[in-house]
């Protein structure tokens, strides 16, 4: 099972148009990922993070995702966080689902402000 | 007082005509259109949508309870909207914005008053069921004046509302004899309550911790006994299994004598005897389960599970505790829901954008209803009972 059964494209020219849109708020991470897997990744974490850290990330039983809250965190960091969750807490690992290059884009488009799914 | 009965009765009719056919409402309901912000009001004898509600904000994670005459859904949105929707007019009566986080709520026995609990300000505020007028606010308050997230909430016989306190560890009970001034009771409970049920009678109220291996259990008849620790060591601690979704407690898992619960992060429901309140068989099932819903009858529960097994719904056979069926209805499933008396039951799968009806006794499906990104489905029969 991965997160490819879950979170599937659905109407072609939406998944083009937010393609690029997503293509073009990207940088040096994610540059060799499909339109289709970032839309993909972006359902992901609205909806799977979204159960702990809300819809619009905006926080739950987890804390906010928000540019704001996460100015003062290293990416890096974060990074690990996504794929190995951590200890102790609730956040589980994603590293079954995930590459470090997507935790990485995923890191990267919170940080700027998470696209919407769309 | 002197009328013009001519003119009464022609405003009478034309009020008449501006509004729908007289119908009932036992047979309506709402599915939960999540990224629209939306409701469809269904019919579960037509099996059909009957329209839309449009302007409810954020609706992750929202939940629905509704008045006791049947007519009125009160949907709590993420953001801390409190919407009262008219199912019979398919409009909004009411709105108001009354958090900034918000993750559920319930109404009172008498049904006049409803409360959302809330993450931020954490706490539960209580309005007037007919005006949404605030009536109490009970911040969650604890240790240096921090405000603790708050989940769980329930309705309790006695116009009480029960609930959970996930930062301060606690349960809480409100005492609305004195609607402005609730009378809080409280209780320590373990760490980090996740979610609460009260069982159908209304007498024990039970917290999921997830920071302990075992569940919080009060019992409202005899609250001077405190909390107890039930099914501890059942193997929450054993391995730290990573969990994808927090389960929900809510809704009733109880038939006849046997409670269901979601074992937390396992792959497992515990059954528990809720005489003794000890384990008594835990059932493997396809994931980690999320709901584990009894059919209304009490023969069967429906399991429905967390990413990255949230395509399966599994139906298992209370007599004799064995799974019967592994349905795939579609992806991502969300939620579940049976007709009044449970011969049918409405299943939710976002990421196809439907709502999949099956008959409960021969496991087959009756009817899909096209819906967008649909995840709670509420009907309106939760109205007469403790804890919906």
């Amino acid at each position: 099972m991965n997160a490819k059964g879950m979170v599937r494209g659905k109407a072609p020219a939406l998944l083009l148009g937010l393609g690029a849109l997503v293509s073009s708020a990207v940088g040096w991470a994610g540059e060799g990922m499909s339109p289709e897997r970032r839309m993909e990744l972006v359902r992901l974490v609205r909806n799977d993070c979204g159960s702990c850290h809300g819809g619009r990330l905006k926080g739950g039983l987890g804390p906010a995702l928000s540019p704001e809250s996460l100015r003062d965190k290293v990416p890096e960091g974060l990074r690990e966080t996504i794929l190995h969750g951590r200890a102790g807490g609730a956040m589980p690992p994603w590293s079954d689902f995930l590459s470090a290059e997507e935790a990485d884009w995923i890191v990267e488009q919170l940080m700027k402000g998470f696209p919407n799914a769309r | 007082m002197r009328a013009s009965w001519p003119l009464l009765l022609a405003s009478l009719l034309i009020a008449g005509c501006s509004t729908v056919p007289p119908r009932g409402t036992g047979d309506l309901g709402v599915v939960i259109e999540r990224d629209a912000g939306r409701v469809q009001v269904v019919d579960t004898t037509a099996r059909a949508s009957l329209g839309r509600v449009n302007g409810l904000g954020d609706l992750s994670h929202a939940s629905v309870v509704f008045a006791r005459d049947g007519r009125y859904a009160y949907v709590f949105g993420r953001d801390g909207g409190l919407t009262k929707v008219d199912l019979l007019l398919r409009r909004i009566d009411r709105r108001v914005m009354q958090a900034g986080n918000s993750i559920g709520g319930a109404i009172s026995q008498d049904g006049r008053f409803v409360a959302a609990q809330n993450y931020a300000p954490g706490g539960v505020k209580v309005f007037d069921a007919v005006t949404l007028a605030p009536v109490a606010d009970i911040p969650a308050v604890y240790g240096n004046g921090r405000l603790s997230k708050v989940v769980g909430l329930a309705d309790a016989p006695g116009n009480r509302f029960v609930f959970s306190l996930f930062d301060a560890g606690e349960i809480w009970v409100a005492d609305l004899a004195d609607p402005a001034h609730p009378a809080i009771t409280k209780f320590p409970a373990g760490k980090q309550p996740y979610d609460g049920l009260i069982t159908p009678d209304g007498r024990h109220y039970i917290a999921g911790l997830f920071g302990e291996d075992g569940l919080a259990l009060l019992d409202l008849w005899h609250p001077e006994q405190g909390v107890r620790r039930i099914l501890d060591g059942y193997g929450r601690g054993e391995q730290k299994l990573p969990l994808y979704k927090m389960p929900h407690l809510r809704g009733w898992a109880v038939a006849g004598t046997r409670a269901y619960l979601p074992a937390i992060g396992r792959h497992e429901i515990l059954v528990v005897d809720t005489q003794s309140w000890q384990e008594t068989a835990r059932i493997p099932v396809a994931g980690q389960p999320v709901f584990a819903i009894v059919r209304p009858d009490g023969r069967q529960v429906w399991v429905s599970f967390a990413f990255p097994d949230n395509q399966h719904v599994q139906v298992i056979d209370t007599e004799s505790g064995r799974l019967v069926r592994t349905l795939e209805p579609g992806q991502a499933v969300l939620h579940l829901e049976f007709t009044p008396r449970g011969e049918a039951v409405w299943v939710s799968s976002r990421d196809d954008g439907k709502v999949t009806v099956y008959d409960t006794a021969r496991l087959e499906k009756l009817a899909e209803l096209p819906a967008a990104a649909p995840s709670g489905i509420f009907f309106t029969h939760r109205a007469g009972r403790t804890g919906f």
